[in-house]
């Protein structure tokens, strides 16, 4: 088993009463699997997704049980033991990539950004790689586009970038916090096509998280379907989908159209 | 990038025809008529038709204004109406004190708050950046001339680190640097309270951005998230505010030279103020407009260098 | 991680601050303990003690009356320069964000050059020109101040002008001059009165660094700035002629200052 999630529990305690984001999440991963997490927005399903990251380490913030990650238990880990997994073995992409890219930086310096920290390359190796993954990512043009600033991409190319530098060490584990939800439905569909492509050449495993359950059903084998902090139902997809045996799933699924409608020109370049 | 730097070069210019204009329009419309100064109430009035042909002033203003600004370009800012000498003789030694002390405090403001606002973000809400915030919001309370008398009183009195006599570069350097040091520190002080505030304010700004939770994701220490993501960007506004601030010390210069007795452009200034003596005082202020107008000139050509965003609007 | 519980310190201590110097400089306005220009020859360069809290000068004046005269002065004149540079800002910058066009991008290019300069520098030229005094200095840097103040209202101005409550008030017949005064002007106050913190700090400075350099108001009416200027020359001899109306300037600037940064983090105004 690649990764196997017991009792992950994250705890704020700094507004007052303490608040319990995620009770209890357990899952397990096969290596090369693609899982999806859905539920709506604060269900705890992108805080499970940082926890395991180790994206919420704050002194206000408790995170218990234990995630083990090819036979380490990431949590207890200091920052730097940590710091040796993140990018390198995990991997994740955010759901902004308007903003989750660094504006005053060149995409091949951030796309490459993995390879300085975690390995001794020459520039032209790290160029080389980069423009590698950059191509794998479905990036048309890698040479042009490792010269240019974010600003000067569409918010799709600018998710190919996020996704090409998580790539870049060819990482166990992608976990994409909802990838698509800022783009356009079109783009929506290719970059999940992208995905695909990089699970199967690759072998890369994906931790994907939506709030969508047709678009987990069209990429995932399996699903977990969280609310307010809990898992509340999960299985093979199409069992989920087809037969739900909660309520909270079929209102997922029911009010899945209508929202498609509202989306849509969120790409504005 | 060099059609917007033709552009902004064409701005330029512009903006110091205009200064140049308004000063000399707002000198020439003074009531009072300059010929009183330098003649005294008691000239005849064939001595006062003869000296204002002399100096030019029974031509209309236009033309005035042409011979002025074509003299001024080349160095030759006129004649002093009180010493009867040239004033770009006047001025010339005075400048340069004046430009020495408005650099060491521009050094001693980047020096002093750029690694107290770097270390104030970095430990946000810890001893240090406590103190920090409660001395920057003290120190910023403070107008640079009561700053230089603190100084002064601390400094030379008590501790007796300086005379307060000035010493001029004649001097040598080393002396004349550690002289200037002090009333430096006295226009730095106030403006680095604030350029620290703005850092840190900034720094931590950008510590929220989603990029730097990118950054990691990829297994960056804070440290090198500070140093490689967060620093270049923090520093835009604050290279800005630091451009714009030459201004204000400038302006500050003026001031403390009194306050230290320095013989800078501050000392001319008044006294030709105090004289009347407005070829004198147009000089300075065109001089002085001239090197906040290429300031603001040099803060926007770096700001388009730093945040690639600007460009190729 | 803003807490609605979190105490605004820079609000309180602020108010705290500012509270007390107004009522140091309203006191002085009625009652101080001595004729601020008495001399009294006995009492020559005092030391501060009970009979003369600030100590006196080299004429025997006691500084504590002085000093209290010289706030008063101060503060009278910020408040002026104030109402001059924000009162004009105000329309300004109202009828230029609220109409646009080619009168506006003039007045703010205008605007932009004279906000770029410092306002000591330029008072001093004006006050070249005029003259020293009280009313002058009112008038020059009233003057000098409307530029910022223009912009600032402008700014807000622009936000609000194409909002729905100010569209749906034009729609039904409300005069431009009521939705500029009665539906826009009152959001525009949190930024307002943070820029009138920051506005009559500026007074301050400007007023206290031109009486200091001698060109600011004249013996008659001596400002505190006008004190420091005086007790320059007995600097080293009698200190407290300096360290109390300077202490004053400080604590007033400070005051204010933290009461507009509270003002800032209490109202989400961007600084």
């Amino acid at each position: 088993m690649m990764l196997d999630i017991r009792d992950l529990s994250v705890v704020f305690t700094d507004r007052g009463a303490p608040f319990t984001a995620v009770d209890r999440f357990s899952l397990q991963m096969e290596e090369g699997e693609i899982v999806g997490i859905v539920g709506e927005s604060g269900s705890g399903k992108s805080m499970t997704a940082h926890a395991l990251m180790g994206l919420i380490r704050r002194s206000a913030v408790t995170v218990s049980g234990s995630a083990v990650f090819e036979g380490t238990d990431l949590l207890p880990l200091s920052r730097a033991e940590l710091r040796q997994y993140q990018g390198r073995d995990l991997s994740i992409i955010f759901q902004e990539p308007m903003t989750s890219l660094n504006p005053t930086m060149r995409i091949g310096k951030q796309v490459e950004e993995s390879l300085r920290i975690h390995e001794k390359l020459s520039r032209a190796e790290r160029k080389a790689r980069a423009l590698d993954a950059m191509a794998l990512a479905g990036l048309p043009d890698p040479e042009e586009v490792y010269r240019q600033y974010p600003h000067q991409l569409s918010g799709g190319m600018r998710q190919r970038v996020m996704i090409a530098s998580a790539l870049v060490l060819r990482p166990r584990l992608l976990i994409a916090d909802e990838p698509t939800t800022a783009l356009d439905v079109t783009i929506q569909a290719q970059i999940l096509e992208t995905l695909k492509d990089i699970n199967r050449k690759e072998g890369t495993a994906i931790l994907f998280i939506s709030h969508d359950l047709g678009v987990v059903k069209a990429l995932c084998s399996r699903v977990v379907v969280m609310k307010q902090g809990e898992i509340v139902e999960s299985g093979p997809v199409d069992d989920v989908f087809y037969h739900p045996r909660e309520d909270y799933t079929k209102l997922l699924i029911a009010s899945r159209p209508k929202r498609e409608k509202l989306r849509g020109g969120g790409d504005n370049e | 990038m060099g059609k917007t730097l033709l552009k902004r070069a064409g701005l330029l210019i512009g903006t110091l025809l205009l200064v140049s204009m308004l000063a000399f329009v707002a000198f020439s419309v003074i009531p009072g008529d300059p010929t009183d100064s330098i003649l005294g109430i008691e000239a005849t009035e064939e001595q006062r038709l003869a000296l204002r042909a002399q100096l030019g002033l029974d031509q209309p203003i236009y033309q005035r204004y042409w011979s002025w600004l074509t003299a001024f370009v080349t160095g030759d800012f006129g004649q002093s109406y009180k010493y009867n000498m040239p004033v770009s003789g006047l001025v010339a030694a005075q400048a340069k004190v004046t430009l020495v002390l408005a650099a060491v405090s521009f050094v001693l403001i980047v020096v002093i708050s750029l690694p107290l606002g770097l270390i104030s973000a970095r430990h946000q809400g810890g001893i240090v950046d406590r103190v920090v915030t409660v001395l920057t919001q003290v120190t910023m309370s403070v107008p640079n001339f009561i700053m230089g008398l603190g100084l002064m009183f601390l400094f030379a009195l008590v501790l007796k680190w300086f005379e307060p006599k000035y010493i001029p570069l004649e001097d040598g350097l080393g002396a004349h640097l550690r002289f200037m040091v002090f009333p430096a520190l006295a226009i730095a002080l106030p403006k680095s309270a604030m350029t620290v505030k703005l850092l840190r304010g900034s720094i931590l700004g950008e510590m929220g951005q989603d990029y730097i939770r990118t950054a990691y994701s990829k297994g960056n220490s804070q440290g090198s998230a500070l140093w490689r993501h967060v620093l270049r960007n923090a520093m835009i506004p604050v290279v800005t505010f630091l451009a714009m601030a030459i201004g204000d010390i400038m302006a500050g210069s003026i001031v403390v030279e009194q306050v230290f007795t320095i013989p800078g452009l501050g000392r001319i200034l008044i006294s030709s103020i105090g004289n009347r003596d407005y070829p004198v005082v147009q000089a300075i202020v065109v001089l002085l407009a001239g090197v906040v107008v290429l300031c603001n000139f040099l803060a926007d050509l770096l700001y388009r260098v730093m945040d690639p965003r600007i460009d190729g609007r | 991680m803003k807490n609605g519980k979190q105490k605004n310190w820079y609000l309180t201590i602020g108010i705290i601050l500012t509270a007390c110097m107004l009522i140091f400089i309203a006191v002085g306005f009625f009652w101080t303990p001595y004729v601020p220009s008495a001399m009294s020859s006995g009492d020559r360069n005092g030391r501060p003690s009970l009979r003369h809290l600030f100590g006196c000068d080299s004429f025997g004046r006691d500084i504590f009356s002085r000093t209290l005269e010289g706030a008063g002065s101060t503060l009278t004149i910020a408040l002026a320069v104030l109402a001059v540079g924000a009162v004009c800002g105000l329309i300004i910058g109202a009828l230029c964000g609220y109409y646009g066009g080619a009168a506006d991008a003039l007045i703010m290019r205008l605007c932009d050059a004279i906000a770029a300069f410092p306002s000591v520098l330029l008072a001093m030229v004006v006050l070249a020109v005029t003259g020293p005094g009280k009313y002058n200095v009112i008038g020059a840097l009233g003057v000098l101040f409307i530029p910022s103040f223009a912009r600032l209202v402008r700014g807000e101005f622009l936000k609000y002008r194409d909002r729905d409550f100010v569209q749906s008030a034009r729609l039904t017949g409300v005069s431009d001059l009521r939705v500029i005064f009665v539906h826009i002007l009152p959001n525009t106050w949190p930024v307002l009165l943070s820029g009138l913190t920051i506005g009559f700090n500026n007074a301050v400075l400007a007023e206290a660094s031109m009486s200091y350099l001698g060109i600011g108001v004249s013996a008659q009416e001596p400002s505190l700035g006008y004190m420091l200027k005086d007790a320059q020359g007995y600097f080293f001899t009698l200190p407290w002629c300096t360290a109390f109306p300077a202490a004053v300037v400080i604590l007033l600037i400070l005051g204010v200052g933290l009461l507009g940064e509270g003002i800032r983090e209490r109202m989400g105004v961007a600084s």
